[in-house]
């Protein structure tokens, strides 16, 4: 099936997170979709796939105009999407997934989607256990019921979005083996990935987003550097920077190894010394916020030493954390950090470290409208967090930060800020290093990461790369790092 | 504030007009059944201070409620914490010969204890062992039943006979004094007042209420500001317990003189729909408690006087209490 996308728009508020984009997918064929982190990848992928509503576009199926408002529709029509967290049902069993989404009435003929099951598996040379729950496989062979379920299911054009994360080298290969006989079969394949390698091993054709618009697109062969150069754009010219005389080690990591479910990075060292910037550049969720947790006390290393100060902390509770002066800056501002429903005056009570144990709400209030106008917050004492804009919310977690820090984390300091809100985050920052304060953040902006680091620590694939210094890097070493390049 | 009022009043309106219809269906005369209510509650002082037999344990479990809803915690486990307040006290009081002024009060501690202590397990199992508290309270109150009457057949049965109808009467030290002709006495009352007015101002005054109510609304945040939440759930659990384990205490020394097997009166469970249309606020506990004990009392007298069956009252508190927080449903979309 051959897909179209004509001048395809989406807003999500003032973000333009689809920016008239099309392109078109020939039917036989693997098409990437390449981008950094919030280039657009994703909304355009639900759009494709019914999960959200264009503003504005056409979608063509061999050059009928289609229309789905929900996902089921979209199946219906021929599209079915994987996503990167298998969305299926972990305490059911492979068939009972296998089953879910099929429209044959009340009853379900079991002995037929086991014979279908089976079928499909030995077509592609899958082993899954039918009665196997499905939390007890592992990310590839979920994929793998899901690829099944969704072929079933008569879908022609497959999308897969970063379909290679957290998944085994053999699986890797079986998954693109399975792709390319798909491809055969006549199917449409849309492989959405940041990798670089994995997009010319597999696909014919590229189209590179960034910033909610199409930059490229490119056939076979490619070149790394002209993918580099559509994903990343031209570097700013590097900032004169201040010279800044280091002091005491705050941190200090040996041989750590951080792990979730899905992904395990080993041998992660770093020594981080007072007034240092350190940037963890890479795709989000490539364990850049693992490690920042650990480091804060918020969740225990699978392995290696953590030491603040002189001191190891494994095992030790989120309060000594505090105590040492090291604060953590998530990136879920209303998740993890503020209250909502409680208005700005309580939140610095909150956080105020010791105090009475009768509030005296008047001063309390003039504290807060203290630290409102120093961190020109725009709000006011009674102002519930909720209703603050992101770039307030993220300066009220500023504000709310002990004083004395010696260690600041912070997790994409200025994401969803305009500009004006993010040059403010990162003037209190460097006027925070300055004072002896140890700066290690995340950042999905590589911009970001090159104009304020010190030192750089690229995430990518389950492993870290050595240590950079932010000096003698430029945008496009650091994009091949992160597409998993020379790593 | 008028508006809120309104949208308080307008789910008893509905409810007492939907009950005044099913009335109707079978064929009772509803003002008849009203009055009947009414007079069964507020008919003269002794009946009055049956209604505040009830508003007492409802008082106290509401306070109690107050301080887990604030921490965002559901202690359906209120009833067993009754129930084990009221065992406490009754050990203490067929234990403990002492005279009544030193007696009373240990019996009340005894049975605040028991609260405490049963309430904190249902929050252990939370903190330590990831038992949601709706469901390790649900099953601790089956516990909590099942050694009331473990107790009253075996241990504790009456001289020569075992029989579910209780335990045998207390000794006379160990009742609490009643006012004169009436079944209520003076210091129970002032014990929920006060109680009331002390978690008010807690809640609303010190920072222990507010780090509690930074819980309630986002664990995750309250934890990242350094507030210690297991321990504050912890103790959100143990002083509810302990105010629930005293109006277990006080059905067992004041009401019943024995430990019976129903000793909780349901209590703990109609206490959290109090909680709930009083919007999770203190000033309107004493009042709806004092409705809801009206109603229950009130109906009592329905068999009797009109062949109409009492759970007529349970009825109407039930529907009173969907209304409500349908009328908050409703009032959530047409506001936003």
């Amino acid at each position: 099936m051959r897909l179209e996308l004509k001048g395809i728009h989406k807003h999500f508020g003032p973000v333009h997170a689809n920016n008239d984009i099309s392109m078109t997918v020939e039917a036989g064929t693997i098409h990437g979709l390449l981008g950094e982190n919030g280039a657009g990848k994703s909304t355009l992928m639900k759009v494709l796939s019914g999960f959200i509503h264009r503003d504005a576009g056409e979608i063509l199926l061999d050059s009928r105009a289609v229309e789905f408002k929900t996902p089921a529709e979209a199946i219906r029509a021929g599209i079915g999407m994987l996503h990167q967290d298998p969305l299926d049902f972990p305490p059911l069993r492979v068939l009972d997934n296998f089953l879910l989404g099929r429209e044959e009435g009340f009853l379900q003929n079991r002995a037929q989607a086991l014979a279908d099951l089976q079928k499909l598996s030995q077509q592609f040379g899958f082993d899954l256990d039918p009665d196997a729950f499905v939390n007890s496989l592992t990310v590839g062979e979920r994929q793998q019921l899901e690829i099944m379920r969704l072929l079933s299911l008569g879908v022609q054009i497959l999308i897969f979005d970063e379909p290679t994360t957290g998944i085994s080298l053999p699986q890797k290969i079986k998954l693109f083996d399975t792709l390319r006989v798909l491809a055969q079969q006549g199917k449409t394949i849309i492989f959405v990935t940041h990798k670089l390698q994995d997009a010319e091993d597999l696909c014919e054709r590229v189209t590179v987003l960034r910033h909610g618009k199409v930059t490229g697109e490119v056939a076979r062969p490619f070149t790394a550097d002209e993918l580099v150069r559509l994903m990343f754009g031209q570097s700013l010219q590097a900032r004169a920077r201040a010279t800044v005389v280091l002091g005491e080690p705050v941190l200090e990591l040996r041989d750590v190894c951080v792990a979730d479910y899905r992904l395990r990075v080993p041998d992660i060292n770093l020594q981080v010394r007072a007034r240092e910037v350190i940037g963890l550049a890479g795709i989000e969720g490539s364990g850049q916020r693992l490690l920042l947790r650990a480091c804060a006390g918020l969740a225990q290393p699978v392995k290696g030493e953590i030491w603040v100060g002189g001191t190891k902390m494994n095992q030790q509770p989120y309060e000594l954390f505090l105590d040492r002066g090291v604060s953590y800056l998530p990136a879920e501002r209303l998740e993890e950090g503020l209250v909502p429903g409680l208005n700005l005056t309580e939140h610095f009570i909150l956080a105020r470290r010791v105090t009475k144990f009768f509030i005296d709400w008047n001063a309390a209030t003039a504290n807060a409208q203290m630290r409102i106008k120093e961190y020109s917050i725009r709000g006011t004492p009674s102002t519930k967090v909720e209703s603050l804009s992101g770039g307030n919310q993220q300066r009220a977690l500023l504000a709310l930060l002990y004083p004395n820090i010696d260690l600041l984390l912070l997790e994409h300091p200025t994401r969803g800020l305009d500009f004006e809100s993010s040059m403010w985050v990162w003037r209190q920052l460097l006027e925070q290093r300055e004072s002896g304060t140890a700066i290690v953040f995340a950042s999905a902006d590589l911009d970001e990461i090159l104009e304020y680091s010190d030192r750089i620590l690229v995430f990518s694939g389950g492993r870290v790369a050595q240590v950079l210094s932010a000096k003698e890097t430029s945008v496009q070493q650091l994009g091949e790092l992160i597409g998993g390049k020379g790593l | 504030m008028a508006r809120n009022a309104a949208w308080t009043l307008m789910p008893i309106v509905i409810g007492l007009v939907l009950t005044t219809l099913a009335l109707i269906a079978v064929g009772a005369d509803p003002l008849k059944a009203y009055s009947v209510m009414w007079n069964g509650a507020f008919g003269n002082p002794a009946k009055f201070s049956n209604v505040i037999d009830a508003w007492i344990p409802l008082m106290l479990c509401s306070v109690g409620l107050l301080i887990t809803f604030t921490a965002g915690l559901w202690n359906i486990g209120i009833e067993g914490q009754i129930v084990m307040g009221a065992i406490f006290a009754t050990w203490a009081a067929r234990t403990l010969v002492l005279p009544s002024e030193i007696l009373i009060p240990l019996i009340l501690v005894a049975g605040m204890i028991g609260g405490a202590l049963w309430a904190l397990l249902a929050g252990a199992l939370k903190v330590y062992g990831r038992v949601h508290e709706i469901f390790g309270g649900l099953g601790l109150n089956f516990v909590a039943t099942g050694a009331t009457l473990y107790l009253i057949i075996c241990p504790w049965k009456r001289a020569g006979i075992a029989s579910t109808s209780g335990t045998d009467l207390f000794r006379p030290p160990a009742w609490l004094p009643n006012l004169p002709g009436l079944t209520v006495g003076l210091l129970e009352i002032i014990v929920a007042i006060v109680s009331l007015v002390i978690v008010y101002l807690a809640l609303r005054g010190t920072l222990w209420g507010l780090q509690l109510k930074a819980i309630g609304k986002n664990t995750r945040s309250a934890f990242w500001l350094g507030i210690p939440t297991s321990r504050h759930m912890l103790g959100a659990f143990a002083l509810c317990g302990m105010l629930a384990g005293l109006a277990g205490a006080e059905q067992a020394i004041g009401v019943w003189a024995r430990l019976i097997p129903a000793i909780s009166g349901g209590y703990g469970y109609l206490s959290i729909l109090v909680v709930l249309l009083s919007g999770f606020q203190a000033i309107g506990v004493p009042f709806v408690a004092l409705f809801f004990a009206a109603v229950a009392k009130g109906s009592i007298a329905l068999p009797l006087d009109l062949q109409l069956d009492s759970a007529l009252g349970g009825v109407l508190q039930g529907m009173i209490v969907l209304l409500f927080v349908l009328s908050q449903g409703v009032r959530a979309r047409l506001v936003r």
